[in-house]
Protein backbone atom coordinates (compact mmCIF):
# COMPACT_ATOMS: atom_id res chain seq x y z
CA UNK A 1 0.00 0.00 0.00
CA UNK A 2 2.94 2.30 0.88
CA UNK A 3 4.66 1.96 -2.41
CA UNK A 4 1.14 2.81 -4.56
CA UNK A 5 -0.12 5.47 -2.52
CA UNK A 6 3.45 7.07 -1.85
CA UNK A 7 4.07 10.64 0.05
CA UNK A 8 -0.02 10.96 -0.22
CA UNK A 9 -0.40 8.27 2.66
CA UNK A 10 -0.76 10.43 5.26
CA UNK A 11 -3.58 12.19 3.09
CA UNK A 12 -5.40 9.27 2.34
CA UNK A 13 -5.67 8.30 6.05
CA UNK A 14 -7.01 11.70 6.66
CA UNK A 15 -9.75 11.69 3.98
CA UNK A 16 -10.67 8.34 5.75
CA UNK A 17 -11.08 9.64 9.36
CA UNK A 18 -13.05 12.46 7.60
CA UNK A 19 -15.10 10.18 6.09
CA UNK A 20 -15.93 8.36 9.00
CA UNK A 21 -16.23 11.40 11.39
CA UNK A 22 -18.93 12.17 8.79
CA UNK A 23 -20.39 9.31 8.45
CA UNK A 24 -20.71 9.27 12.67
CA UNK A 25 -22.36 12.42 12.22
CA UNK A 26 -25.39 11.34 10.05
CA UNK A 27 -25.58 8.64 11.72
CA UNK A 28 -26.28 10.06 14.87
CA UNK A 29 -28.49 12.87 13.23
CA UNK A 30 -30.70 9.79 12.10
CA UNK A 31 -31.07 8.48 15.62
CA UNK A 32 -31.87 11.29 17.03
CA UNK A 33 -34.30 13.63 14.80
CA UNK A 34 -37.29 12.29 14.63
CA UNK A 35 -39.19 10.76 11.74
CA UNK A 36 -40.85 13.56 9.76
CA UNK A 37 -39.06 16.52 11.33
CA UNK A 38 -38.98 19.18 8.41
CA UNK A 39 -41.16 17.41 6.01
CA UNK A 40 -43.57 20.80 6.27
CA UNK A 41 -41.50 22.23 8.46
CA UNK A 42 -39.43 22.87 11.57
CA UNK A 43 -41.22 20.63 13.42
CA UNK A 44 -42.08 17.10 13.81
CA UNK A 45 -44.73 16.41 11.12
CA UNK A 46 -46.07 13.24 13.38
CA UNK A 47 -47.71 16.19 15.59
CA UNK A 48 -50.40 17.14 13.42
CA UNK A 49 -51.44 13.34 13.92
CA UNK A 50 -51.06 13.73 17.87
CA UNK A 51 -53.09 16.60 17.72
CA UNK A 52 -55.67 15.69 15.22
CA UNK A 53 -56.44 12.18 17.29
CA UNK A 54 -57.84 13.95 20.39
CA UNK A 55 -61.06 13.04 21.40
CA UNK A 56 -64.21 15.36 20.73
CA UNK A 57 -66.70 16.06 23.43
CA UNK A 58 -68.98 18.49 21.64
CA UNK A 59 -70.72 15.94 18.72
CA UNK A 60 -71.66 18.64 16.60
CA UNK A 61 -75.89 19.94 16.18
CA UNK A 62 -76.06 17.72 12.95
CA UNK A 63 -75.34 14.85 15.32
CA UNK A 64 -78.27 15.75 17.70
CA UNK A 65 -80.64 16.47 14.79
CA UNK A 66 -80.22 12.93 13.10
CA UNK A 67 -82.30 11.79 15.77
CA UNK A 68 -84.78 14.29 17.60
CA UNK A 69 -85.78 15.91 14.69
CA UNK A 70 -89.41 16.39 16.74
CA UNK A 71 -87.35 19.20 18.75
CA UNK A 72 -86.07 20.81 15.57
CA UNK A 73 -89.40 21.19 13.98
CA UNK A 74 -90.66 23.55 17.17
CA UNK A 75 -86.53 25.12 17.58
CA UNK A 76 -86.55 26.21 13.91
CA UNK A 77 -90.19 27.96 14.03
CA UNK A 78 -88.43 29.99 17.00
CA UNK A 79 -86.41 32.55 18.21
CA UNK A 80 -83.85 30.47 19.47
CA UNK A 81 -84.00 28.22 15.77
CA UNK A 82 -80.22 29.45 15.17
CA UNK A 83 -78.90 28.20 18.23
CA UNK A 84 -77.13 24.73 18.58
CA UNK A 85 -78.15 22.14 20.87
CA UNK A 86 -75.26 21.48 22.98
CA UNK A 87 -75.05 25.66 23.65
CA UNK A 88 -77.52 24.82 26.51
CA UNK A 89 -77.22 21.16 26.67
CA UNK A 90 -73.45 20.70 26.72
CA UNK A 91 -71.32 18.65 25.54
CA UNK A 92 -72.88 15.57 23.78
CA UNK A 93 -70.59 13.46 22.07
CA UNK A 94 -71.13 10.63 24.42
CA UNK A 95 -74.24 10.51 24.30
CA UNK A 96 -74.44 10.61 20.52
CA UNK A 97 -72.18 7.72 20.71
CA UNK A 98 -74.20 5.65 23.52
CA UNK A 99 -77.55 7.50 23.51
CA UNK A 100 -78.78 4.75 26.12
CA UNK A 101 -76.03 4.73 28.52
CA UNK A 102 -75.55 8.42 28.08
CA UNK A 103 -77.45 11.21 28.87
CA UNK A 104 -76.81 14.77 27.43
CA UNK A 105 -77.40 17.63 30.46
CA UNK A 106 -80.94 18.87 30.77
CA UNK A 107 -80.46 22.27 31.81
CA UNK A 108 -82.22 24.17 34.59
CA UNK A 109 -84.17 27.18 32.80
CA UNK A 110 -83.64 29.14 36.52
CA UNK A 111 -80.31 29.28 35.72
CA UNK A 112 -79.95 28.79 32.00
CA UNK A 113 -81.80 31.47 30.73
CA UNK A 114 -80.37 34.32 32.69
CA UNK A 115 -76.60 33.37 31.24
CA UNK A 116 -77.91 34.86 28.49
CA UNK A 117 -80.93 37.15 29.19
CA UNK A 118 -79.98 39.31 32.05
CA UNK A 119 -79.82 42.66 31.59
CA UNK A 120 -76.30 43.84 30.99
CA UNK A 121 -75.10 47.47 29.89
CA UNK A 122 -72.09 45.62 27.74
CA UNK A 123 -75.07 43.44 25.94
CA UNK A 124 -75.81 44.62 22.48
CA UNK A 125 -78.90 47.04 22.49
CA UNK A 126 -81.30 44.77 20.43
CA UNK A 127 -80.79 41.65 22.70
CA UNK A 128 -83.76 40.76 24.10
CA UNK A 129 -82.61 41.23 28.01
CA UNK A 130 -84.79 41.06 31.67
CA UNK A 131 -83.40 42.43 34.94
CA UNK A 132 -84.47 39.02 36.54
CA UNK A 133 -85.47 39.64 40.17
CA UNK A 134 -88.05 42.43 38.83
CA UNK A 135 -89.24 39.45 36.31
CA UNK A 136 -92.11 37.23 37.30
CA UNK A 137 -90.04 34.57 39.10
CA UNK A 138 -87.18 32.94 38.99
CA UNK A 139 -88.81 29.38 37.08
CA UNK A 140 -88.48 30.90 33.58
CA UNK A 141 -90.08 27.28 32.33
CA UNK A 142 -93.51 28.11 33.80
CA UNK A 143 -93.93 30.67 30.82
CA UNK A 144 -91.80 30.25 28.32
CA UNK A 145 -90.37 26.90 26.20
CA UNK A 146 -86.68 27.43 26.13
CA UNK A 147 -86.69 25.57 22.68
CA UNK A 148 -89.79 27.68 21.42
CA UNK A 149 -89.46 30.95 23.75
CA UNK A 150 -91.39 33.36 21.52
CA UNK A 151 -94.54 31.39 21.83
CA UNK A 152 -95.45 32.49 25.52
CA UNK B 1 -10.00 -11.04 22.87
CA UNK B 2 -7.25 -8.98 21.74
CA UNK B 3 -8.67 -5.77 19.38
CA UNK B 4 -6.87 -3.16 17.42
CA UNK B 5 -7.94 0.13 16.43
CA UNK B 6 -8.86 -1.06 13.12
CA UNK B 7 -11.27 -3.54 14.49
CA UNK B 8 -12.56 -0.72 17.09
CA UNK B 9 -13.01 2.09 15.12
CA UNK B 10 -14.97 -0.46 12.44
CA UNK B 11 -16.97 -2.22 14.72
CA UNK B 12 -17.97 1.01 16.95
CA UNK B 13 -18.79 2.81 12.96
CA UNK B 14 -20.94 -0.42 12.41
CA UNK B 15 -23.09 -0.38 15.77
CA UNK B 16 -23.90 3.21 15.45
CA UNK B 17 -24.89 2.64 11.82
CA UNK B 18 -27.05 -0.15 12.33
CA UNK B 19 -28.47 1.06 15.85
CA UNK B 20 -29.49 4.36 13.65
CA UNK B 21 -31.08 2.40 10.84
CA UNK B 22 -32.58 -0.26 13.16
CA UNK B 23 -34.58 2.93 14.72
CA UNK B 24 -35.75 4.76 11.89
CA UNK B 25 -36.96 1.37 10.44
CA UNK B 26 -38.94 1.06 13.92
CA UNK B 27 -40.52 3.94 13.68
CA UNK B 28 -41.75 3.61 10.27
CA UNK B 29 -43.21 0.49 11.06
CA UNK B 30 -44.95 2.37 14.50
CA UNK B 31 -46.70 4.35 12.04
CA UNK B 32 -47.98 7.05 12.50
CA UNK B 33 -51.82 7.18 14.62
CA UNK B 34 -54.62 6.37 12.85
CA UNK B 35 -56.33 9.14 11.42
CA UNK B 36 -58.88 9.84 8.84
CA UNK B 37 -57.02 10.71 5.47
CA UNK B 38 -59.42 12.36 3.74
CA UNK B 39 -58.55 15.52 5.02
CA UNK B 40 -56.79 17.54 2.99
CA UNK B 41 -54.24 20.43 4.43
CA UNK B 42 -53.28 21.92 0.81
CA UNK B 43 -57.06 22.80 0.50
CA UNK B 44 -57.44 24.67 3.97
CA UNK B 45 -56.32 27.72 5.28
CA UNK B 46 -58.25 28.52 9.06
CA UNK B 47 -59.17 31.50 10.66
CA UNK B 48 -62.34 33.30 12.63
CA UNK B 49 -64.51 35.91 12.63
CA UNK B 50 -66.36 37.94 15.32
CA UNK B 51 -68.73 40.27 15.13
CA UNK B 52 -68.03 42.21 18.73
CA UNK B 53 -71.85 43.78 18.14
CA UNK B 54 -72.89 39.97 18.78
CA UNK B 55 -71.72 39.22 21.80
CA UNK B 56 -73.57 38.86 24.68
CA UNK B 57 -70.58 37.64 27.45
CA UNK B 58 -72.91 34.58 28.11
CA UNK B 59 -69.23 32.91 28.56
CA UNK B 60 -70.53 29.68 26.28
CA UNK B 61 -67.45 29.47 24.65
CA UNK B 62 -64.90 29.97 27.42
CA UNK B 63 -66.73 26.60 29.01
CA UNK B 64 -67.31 25.03 26.06
CA UNK B 65 -63.20 25.31 25.51
CA UNK B 66 -62.41 24.66 28.99
CA UNK B 67 -65.07 21.27 28.20
CA UNK B 68 -64.01 20.40 24.61
CA UNK B 69 -60.03 20.89 25.47
CA UNK B 70 -59.68 19.92 29.14
CA UNK B 71 -58.68 23.41 29.96
CA UNK B 72 -56.74 23.51 33.27
CA UNK B 73 -58.79 25.84 36.00
CA UNK B 74 -57.94 29.40 36.29
CA UNK B 75 -56.18 29.09 32.67
CA UNK B 76 -57.85 30.18 29.23
CA UNK B 77 -57.54 29.73 25.13
CA UNK B 78 -60.36 31.57 24.89
CA UNK B 79 -61.61 34.12 27.26
CA UNK B 80 -64.20 37.01 26.92
CA UNK B 81 -63.55 40.75 28.31
CA UNK B 82 -65.70 43.55 29.00
CA UNK B 83 -65.10 47.02 28.28
CA UNK B 84 -66.05 50.22 29.83
CA UNK B 85 -65.28 53.34 27.96
CA UNK B 86 -66.07 56.58 29.62
CA UNK B 87 -66.37 59.93 27.82
CA UNK B 88 -63.98 60.31 25.09
CA UNK B 89 -61.37 58.63 27.22
CA UNK B 90 -60.06 55.82 24.46
CA UNK B 91 -56.65 55.54 25.81
CA UNK B 92 -57.90 54.24 29.78
CA UNK B 93 -60.75 51.57 28.57
CA UNK B 94 -62.21 49.91 32.36
CA UNK B 95 -61.52 46.10 31.25
CA UNK B 96 -62.79 43.49 33.28
CA UNK B 97 -62.95 39.58 32.66
CA UNK B 98 -63.70 37.43 35.67
CA UNK B 99 -62.46 33.99 35.58
CA UNK B 100 -62.22 34.69 31.99
CA UNK B 101 -65.99 34.61 31.76
CA UNK B 102 -66.50 31.40 32.19
CA UNK B 103 -69.65 32.21 34.58
CA UNK B 104 -70.72 35.16 32.77
CA UNK B 105 -70.23 38.90 34.30
CA UNK B 106 -72.16 40.41 37.33
CA UNK B 107 -74.73 42.45 35.62
CA UNK B 108 -73.36 46.18 35.30
CA UNK B 109 -75.80 49.05 34.23
CA UNK B 110 -73.53 52.17 33.77
CA UNK B 111 -73.13 54.88 30.94
CA UNK B 112 -70.74 55.49 28.20
CA UNK B 113 -69.61 52.23 26.12
CA UNK B 114 -69.98 48.71 27.15
CA UNK B 115 -69.51 45.87 25.05
CA UNK B 116 -67.72 42.21 25.19
CA UNK B 117 -64.49 41.61 23.14
CA UNK B 118 -64.28 37.77 23.05
CA UNK B 119 -60.36 36.36 22.68
CA UNK B 120 -58.68 33.97 21.40
CA UNK B 121 -55.01 32.85 19.44
CA UNK B 122 -55.03 35.08 16.45
CA UNK B 123 -53.33 32.17 14.63
CA UNK B 124 -50.86 34.57 12.91
CA UNK B 125 -49.26 34.30 9.86
CA UNK B 126 -46.41 35.77 10.86
CA UNK B 127 -46.60 34.00 14.90
CA UNK B 128 -43.93 35.53 16.84
CA UNK B 129 -44.15 32.46 19.30
CA UNK B 130 -43.59 30.29 16.18
CA UNK B 131 -40.45 32.59 15.54
CA UNK B 132 -38.96 32.70 19.28
CA UNK B 133 -39.34 28.48 19.86
CA UNK B 134 -36.48 27.65 19.82
CA UNK B 135 -36.60 23.81 19.45
CA UNK B 136 -39.40 23.62 16.79
CA UNK B 137 -42.08 22.89 19.47
CA UNK B 138 -44.60 25.43 17.81
CA UNK B 139 -45.55 25.85 14.44
CA UNK B 140 -47.48 27.01 11.29
CA UNK B 141 -49.13 24.07 10.10
CA UNK B 142 -49.84 23.66 6.40
CA UNK B 143 -53.68 24.81 7.00
CA UNK B 144 -53.16 27.91 8.79
CA UNK B 145 -52.97 26.78 12.63
CA UNK B 146 -50.61 27.51 15.09
CA UNK B 147 -49.98 24.35 16.86
CA UNK B 148 -47.58 23.18 20.00
CA UNK B 149 -45.99 20.11 20.20
CA UNK B 150 -46.32 18.84 23.38
CA UNK B 151 -43.74 16.03 23.40
CA UNK B 152 -40.72 18.69 22.06
CA UNK B 153 -41.80 22.03 24.17
CA UNK B 154 -39.21 22.07 26.66
CA UNK B 155 -40.97 24.44 28.58
CA UNK B 156 -38.66 27.86 28.57
CA UNK B 157 -41.54 30.03 27.81
CA UNK B 158 -40.47 32.36 25.48
CA UNK B 159 -43.59 31.81 23.33
CA UNK B 160 -45.43 33.28 26.28
CA UNK B 161 -43.62 35.95 26.50
CA UNK B 162 -43.63 36.57 23.00
CA UNK B 163 -47.23 36.44 21.96
CA UNK B 164 -48.61 39.81 21.65
CA UNK B 165 -51.74 38.42 23.14
CA UNK B 166 -51.35 36.71 26.20
CA UNK B 167 -52.98 33.75 24.35
CA UNK B 168 -50.36 30.99 25.74
CA UNK B 169 -49.92 29.62 29.30
CA UNK B 170 -47.34 26.59 30.77
CA UNK B 171 -49.69 23.93 31.26
CA UNK B 172 -49.68 23.56 35.30
CA UNK B 173 -49.38 19.81 35.06
CA UNK B 174 -47.34 19.23 31.57
CA UNK B 175 -45.46 22.08 31.86
CA UNK B 176 -45.59 22.78 28.41
CA UNK B 177 -46.87 25.48 26.67
CA UNK B 178 -50.74 25.60 25.41
CA UNK B 179 -52.89 27.17 23.71
CA UNK B 180 -56.17 27.47 21.49
CA UNK B 181 -55.58 24.52 18.68
CA UNK B 182 -58.65 25.96 16.80
CA UNK B 183 -59.68 23.00 17.88
CA UNK B 184 -57.54 21.37 15.36
CA UNK B 185 -59.32 17.52 16.04
CA UNK B 186 -62.21 18.52 15.32
CA UNK B 187 -62.00 20.76 11.92
CA UNK B 188 -59.78 18.45 10.29
CA UNK B 189 -63.29 15.92 10.81
CA UNK B 190 -65.33 18.60 9.35
CA UNK B 191 -66.64 19.94 12.47
CA UNK B 192 -66.75 23.17 13.67
CA UNK B 193 -64.59 24.31 16.99
CA UNK B 194 -66.31 24.33 20.52
CA UNK B 195 -66.61 27.24 20.92
CA UNK B 196 -68.55 27.96 17.61
CA UNK B 197 -70.70 25.28 18.33
CA UNK B 198 -71.75 26.63 21.81
CA UNK B 199 -71.85 30.62 20.58
CA UNK B 200 -75.75 31.34 20.94
CA UNK B 201 -75.58 34.24 18.84
CA UNK B 202 -73.23 33.35 15.70
CA UNK B 203 -70.94 36.06 17.41
CA UNK B 204 -67.67 33.51 16.55
CA UNK B 205 -67.98 31.63 13.02
CA UNK B 206 -64.75 29.24 11.78
CA UNK B 207 -63.60 30.58 8.63
CA UNK B 208 -61.85 28.78 6.35
CA UNK B 209 -60.11 31.36 3.47
CA UNK B 210 -58.89 28.56 1.03
CA UNK B 211 -63.08 27.67 0.67
CA UNK B 212 -64.41 29.93 -2.13
CA UNK B 213 -67.78 28.94 -0.80
CA UNK B 214 -67.26 30.50 2.72
CA UNK B 215 -69.04 33.30 3.99
CA UNK B 216 -65.87 35.11 5.36
CA UNK B 217 -65.20 36.27 1.66
CA UNK B 218 -68.41 38.29 2.17
CA UNK B 219 -67.54 39.26 5.51
CA UNK B 220 -63.90 40.45 4.81
CA UNK B 221 -65.33 42.44 1.29
CA UNK B 222 -68.40 44.30 2.80
CA UNK B 223 -68.20 44.90 6.79
CA UNK B 224 -66.20 46.63 8.41
CA UNK B 225 -62.95 44.98 9.81
CA UNK B 226 -60.61 44.98 12.12
CA UNK B 227 -57.36 42.89 13.72
CA UNK B 228 -56.36 42.93 16.73
CA UNK B 229 -52.76 45.24 17.15
CA UNK B 230 -52.38 45.62 13.71
CA UNK B 231 -48.96 47.55 14.28
CA UNK B 232 -47.33 44.50 15.76
CA UNK B 233 -47.28 43.36 11.53
CA UNK B 234 -48.38 39.64 12.95
CA UNK B 235 -50.98 39.38 10.30
CA UNK B 236 -53.51 38.15 12.72
CA UNK B 237 -56.31 35.82 11.17
CA UNK B 238 -59.04 36.48 13.71
CA UNK B 239 -61.15 39.05 12.22
CA UNK B 240 -63.41 40.97 14.33
CA UNK B 241 -66.13 42.92 13.26
CA UNK B 242 -67.24 46.49 14.88
CA UNK B 243 -64.24 46.84 16.63
CA UNK B 244 -64.02 49.59 18.94
CA UNK B 245 -60.59 51.14 18.83
CA UNK B 246 -60.15 51.29 22.47
CA UNK B 247 -59.83 47.46 22.66
CA UNK B 248 -55.99 46.55 22.95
Amino acid sequence: MKRVLGEAEHLVRLAVVAAVLVLIFFAIRRAVVPAGFGKYGHYRSASLDDIRARPISFAGHEACEACHDGIVKVKVAGKHAHINCEACHGPAAKHADDPFNNHALKPDPATLCVRCHEADAAKPKNFPQVISREHYGPACGDCHNPHHPNGV
Amino acid sequence: MELNRRELLSGVGKFIILSGSARAALESARGAPAVDSQYRMAEHWWGMTIDVSKCIGCGNCVRACAAENGVPKGYFRTWVERYHVSGADLEHPRVDSPDGGINGFPPRQAGGKNFFVPKLCNHCVDSPCVQSCPVGATYDSPDGVVLVDEKYCVGCRYCVQACPYGCRYLHPTKHTADKCTLCYHRITKGLTTACCEACPTGARQLADLKNPNDPVHEFLRSDNVQILKPYMATRAKVYYKDLDGAVR
